[in-house]
């Protein structure tokens, strides 16, 4: 129920987008992300961003995951 | 797909796992909130991945499967209505009242139209000016926002046949009154991700604080689950109890303020009745005044009548932690996913389907 998705946002037009999700193009709200620019990825709940992926924490979360695994080897 | 098979890489859950075998020497009972963990610990084979000090169990995460027999009867109910399109997510149309359902009630002849958002009733409602649209408002902190948004967004495009049957749902209430009774001991909660997108992580810290149960918000792929577990056992294992966030590419600590301030602007708390679980103060969410008249429980005369629980079903215990599907004598013989007898086998995060379609050989 709570399932959101990351889309890249292609284009803006007031307060809506179009994002891809693998693939295919979505018209979404923005609402709830007043602050989304186009290259951004957005977190879609039920057609709505609630969220722009922090993209540099995902990439430091994946840097620290691997550290991890090299760790445990 | 860019943030989703990143997080599914099994040399990293590998190095994930190790560690937790290494770290962890207290028997422990986590429970993952959300049913969308569920989802993921089930599909990916979590539990049975991790060491024996680790017990799993699911809590009340799943808003169709805590929405009360009486409020699937008022839904119900409104659909046997004349004039009245019901538009609703899809999960909800399966799920059985004390009488019936949404797809009983369609067959019948009831209007009932699954949508994939808010947009798409608002959509209806402008399309069809002689009937009344109403929209199910289930979901909880996550979705809520979405509902505001269609709330003022009909106020700005002055449609006057749009309502909402609010049903919503807050996390942290819930779960103060689960551990309040005491009924099931935690040593650490998964914390739901995309409630806390909107939230925040500081709503938790009473948790922390006052029950000294350490708390990590995960994401839902399988590398965030098992960093969550692995932040988890480091806790416990250092005899620590905070808040942290495994899942900080969706999730700030502050949440989604512009979501937030939308709730705030539309709904005031108020009890809310969950199943299996009761009534629990400030933990629904109604219109406040100024948003009356998009109010379908005020707009319309619903009259239920009397509500029944299913016998032998034991979803309630279910969504408390304190029973396992495999507890349940109608689990995979007069209840499945094709007829479903309570709730938690309905929904696709419910508990019961979860153990239903991936459970395998778990006994609980």
């Amino acid at each position: 129920m709570c399932l959101a998705i990351p889309a890249l946002i292609k284009s803006i037009e007031d307060k809506e987008a179009d994002v891809e999700i693998g693939g295919i193009t979505r018209r979404i709200s923005l609402w709830l992300t007043p602050e989304a620019k186009v290259g951004d990825y957005a977190l879609v709940h039920t057609g709505y961003a609630i969220n722009i992926l922090d993209q540099e924490e995902g990439e430091e979360t994946l840097r620290l995951l691997r550290e991890i695994a090299k760790a445990e080897e | 797909m860019k943030f989703i098979t990143e997080f599914r890489q099994s040399e990293l859950a590998e190095g994930l796992i190790s560690q937790i075998h290494r770290k962890s020497k207290t028997p422990v009972r986590f429970m993952e909130f959300c049913g969308g963990h569920t989802v993921t610990i089930f599909r990916y084979g979590i539990r049975q991945l991790l060491p024996e000090t680790i017990e799993m169990v699911s809590g009340p995460g799943c808003p169709v499967c805590v929405t009360a027999n009486a409020d699937l009867d008022k839904a119900i109910a409104l659909s046997r209505m004349p004039d009245i399109i019901i538009t609703t997510f899809g999960d909800m149309i399966k799920v059985p009242g004390s009488y019936s359902s949404l797809q009983k009630a369609k067959a019948d002849g009831a209007d009932v139209r699954m949508v994939y958002s808010t947009m798409d009733a608002l959509k209806i409602a402008e399309e069809n000016h002689d009937k009344s649209v109403v929209f199910l408002g289930i979901g909880f902190e996550t979705t809520a926002p979405t509902i505001a948004a269609s709330v003022l967004q009909a106020e700005e495009r002055g449609i006057k046949n749009y309502y909402v049957l609010s049903m919503h749902k807050l996390c942290p209430p819930v779960i103060r009154t689960l551990l309040d009774s005491g009924e099931v001991k935690l040593h650490g909660l998964i914390c739901p991700g995309h409630v806390s997108t909107v939230i925040g992580s500081h709503p938790w810290e009473f948790i922390a604080r006052d029950y000294g149960i350490p708390c990590v918000v995960s994401g839902f792929e399988p590398l965030d689950v098992l960093q969550c577990v692995a932040m988890l056992v480091e806790q416990v294992e250092n005899g620590e109890s905070k808040v942290e966030i495994a899942y900080r590419r969706g999730v700030r600590p502050e949440g989604n303020q512009e979501a937030l301030k939308l709730i705030g602007q539309t709904f005031k708390p108020c009890p809310t009745e969950w199943r299996g679980i009761g009534n629990v103060p400030d933990s629904g969410l109604k219109l406040k005044n100024k948003y009356q008249s998009f109010d379908a429980e005020l707009a319309f005369d619903i009259d239920p009548g009397p509500t029944y629980e299913p016998a032998g079903c034991i979803c309630g215990d279910i969504l408390r932690g304190v029973k396992t599907p495999a507890d349940c004598n109608l689990f995979g013989k007069a209840c499945t996913p094709e007829n479903p007898v309570g709730p938690c086998m309905v929904s696709s995060e419910g508990s019961c389907s979860a153990y239903y379609l991936y459970g395998g050989n778990l006994e609980g």
